[in-house]
């Protein structure tokens, strides 16, 4: 026993240890500390980046001086005034085209601004510049485009507007929204949601409460984790092959009597979305059943329920907030996938809304890609701003879900 | 006692055994329950009071290794044979569990859901009415009917899960240590529910506690676990004779509290 204690350090010798041991302690703190710095620094690069781009110094010109059409200024033009514009000074056969996309007397005067600026005056943007160029270098920036571009205008603007958010995609940057894309990208995710949340939760449930625990079901569970990660362009592949070839006469519509289309349509990308996040809603959903807890099953069992009666009027509504909170998850996963929509085909320039399960249809992450890979810096810029769309679209699903949690969580129990 | 009138005789055992895959958890279980009395089973952990219990009306059911062999009998009728239903074998043979575990619903729904979905036809109302003054919790509920079942205290809670049982009207209610996770008030009320019970249910009962076995059963059950670890029933007696003078030595040990 005494020899025992000896063995352990006494006074200084102890004093010594501990000291080493408090620092090594603080050593190991300090790097977790650094490494939770680098990811807020990377988290506030990122968000900085995208915000930079989206504001800023803008350069323009117009071709044609507005007051040789009106003698009003620009921004006090009313509706009125900007149709008798249009009709005296387009060509009839252009006035007829705009006319059956959509009636001119139709469309708000904000529409019918831009296609003024666009048809008539023509805008012609010199140079952009980047929020943090316009702020820190501002007076040498009025300098060089005034010496530069004499005719020129010099605007700050913020690139995501309310006008970005309704304008259906333009090849010109100063014109172009995000409509088309957003609403792309809206029909994606639900025809995905609508596909997946009953079969994952089917499946789940099947999984969960009725398969028997053998050798097939444990190679059904690992598979189902292990697709959970395969890179999504496999899944592109997948629905490539699946949906638009060999599924195309009911992906384009044609059974239904739609002759207009071919497979490539947002029905086609919506199935291969759903087949994407199929094996997230599956595994969440397993999860929330699992949490429910067996003495409810047993309570229920116990006063001559059956297994269904068990499932339908205890399980799943005490699951439910769990699948549902997995499922916006996987939703907004489904809402920044890429790579899958380019193989399945989506189209990089259309500007006209998606009307239904077999139209054409761009999305969101592809508007973006497309505008990043244009020379103009002012694509770029607008680029930006279909970012920060996205990211505000991405932070509501997910802060919804966050909430439904949460709310239910107090519920419960 | 070992005549063939069926009549009083609410369960029998016929070389009843659980086997958890090749395990044998209880073995050779031979008992004649009598109707309208309280029957407990004692011993010590371990040794399969529940396993036994919980066989009564099929719960094992949902394990999937467990498997039973010998016979139970209600009304003559083995419960394990093919053609019978676990479901309705559940339905005349209600369960109380360990800790109180209503359903995630208003004191009302705990009721009626149990009545609901077995098909009952008749005023729910008045079923439920009859059902919590028959568990002895109707003058404290009765103004919170809607109110969520979670806000009852563990004593009420379990009370409620009595009545929600009684409301299928199943001719046995097991009790799996029903008292086990309650204050000594709350267990109290519990034996005397208990005993206003017997007078319509026939009640087994599950219990760690010797006094609550002394005091509130008729006939007791002592099980002991074998060499090869098989739990099986050692004595079955008028619970007077358990407690003053057992037969077997083991039985002996273990309710004077000799026994490890």
């Amino acid at each position: 026993m005494n020899q025992t204690h000896e063995q352990f350090p006494q006074g200084k010798a102890f004093h010594a240890s501990l000291r080493t041991r408090y620092r090594v302690a603080t050593i190991w703190q300090t790097l977790f500390l650094s490494a939770l710095l680098i990811a807020i620094l990377a988290l506030t690069a990122l968000l900085y980046n995208v915000v930079d781009g989206a504001f800023g110094y803008i350069a323009y010109e117009y071709k044609d001086d507005p007051a040789q059409f009106t003698s009003t200024p620009i921004n006090e033009l009313t509706k009125d005034e900007l149709l008798v514009i249009l009709k005296e000074n387009l060509s009839s056969g252009a006035y007829k085209k705009l006319e059956t996309e959509q009636p001119m007397q139709e469309r708000s005067q904000a529409d019918l601004l831009n296609l003024f600026l666009e048809r008539l005056v023509r805008i012609d943007t010199k140079e952009t510049w980047s929020m943090t160029e316009s702020i820190l270098n501002g007076s040498k920036i009025r300098a060089e485009v005034a010496t530069k571009y004499p005719n020129a205008v010099l605007e700050f603007r913020s690139w995501v507007t309310p006008q970005f958010l309704v304008t259906p995609m333009s090849s010109r940057a100063e014109f172009a929204g995000v409509r088309t894309a957003v609403l792309g990208s809206l029909w994606l995710v639900s025809i995905a949601i609508l596909f997946a949340l009953p079969v994952g939760t089917g499946a789940a449930i099947y999984l969960q409460e009725y398969a028997p625990k053998n050798w097939l079901t444990g190679i059904i569970q690992t598979n189902i984790n292990n697709l959970a990660g395969v890179p999504s362009i496999v899944y592109g592949m997948l629905g490539l092959a699946l949906f638009v070839r060999v599924l195309e006469p009911f992906t384009s519509g044609s059974l239904f009597g739609v002759t207009d289309s071919n497979g490539r349509t947002v029905l086609s990308a919506g199935l291969t979305m759903g087949i994407l996040v199929l094996p997230l809603i599956i595994i969440n959903a397993q999860e929330a059943i699992k949490a429910v807890p067996d003495s409810l099953r047993q309570a229920a069992y116990g006063v001559g329920a059956t297994r269904w009666q068990t499932v339908w009027h205890h399980v799943l509504p005490n699951a439910l907030p769990g699948i549902l909170t997995g499922s916006i998850l996987a939703l907004s996963r489904a809402l920044g996938e890429t790579a899958p929509l380019i193989v399945v085909g989506a189209s990089t320039f259309i500007s006209l809304d998606p009307s239904g399960p077999f139209s054409k249809f761009t999305a969101l992450p592809i508007q973006i890609y497309q505008w990043t890979t244009r020379a103009q810096s002012e694509f770029h810029a607008i680029a930006a701003g279909a970012i920060v769309v996205l990211l505000v679209l991405l932070l509501t699903l997910n802060a919804s879900a966050i909430l439904l949690r949460n709310r239910y969580q107090r519920k419960a129990y | 006692m070992s005549n063939s009138t069926t009549t009083t005789y609410a369960i029998e055992t016929n070389h009843l055994s659980i086997h958890y895959g090749t395990f044998t958890a209880v073995k050779a279980v031979n008992v004649k329950v009598e109707k309208q009395k309280i029957t407990a089973i004692i011993g010590p952990s371990g040794c399969g009071k529940s396993t036994l219990l919980r066989s009564f009306n099929r719960m094992n059911d949902f394990v999937p290794s467990c498997h039973v062999t010998g016979e139970l009998l209600l009304d003559r009728q083995n419960l394990y044979s093919k053609d019978i239903d676990p479901v309705e074998v559940r339905r005349k043979i209600g369960m109380v569990f360990q800790k109180p575990n209503p359903f995630p619903k208003s004191i009302y729904e705990n009721i009626a859901w149990g009545a609901r979905i077995n098909g009952f036809k008749g005023n729910m109302d008045e079923l439920v009415e009859q059902s919590l003054r028959s568990a002895a919790l109707w003058d404290e509920v009765k103004d919170k009917l809607q109110q969520s079942a979670y806000a009852l205290s563990g004593g009420q809670q379990q009370r409620l899960c009595i009545a929600r049982t009684i409301a299928i009207q199943p001719e046995i209610i097991l009790m799996d240590e029903p008292a086990s996770a309650l204050d000594p008030i709350s267990t109290l009320r519990i034996e005397e529910l208990m005993q206003e019970l017997k007078k319509n249910y026939t009640i087994i009962i599950v219990t760690h506690n010797m006094q609550q076995a002394a005091r509130a059963s008729d006939y007791t059950a002592m099980m002991m676990i074998d060499e090869q670890r098989a739990g099986g029933v050692i004595e079955f007696a008028d619970t007077k004779k358990i407690f003053t003078r057992p037969s077997d030595k083991r039985t002996e040990d273990y309710v004077t509290g000799r026994f490890g």
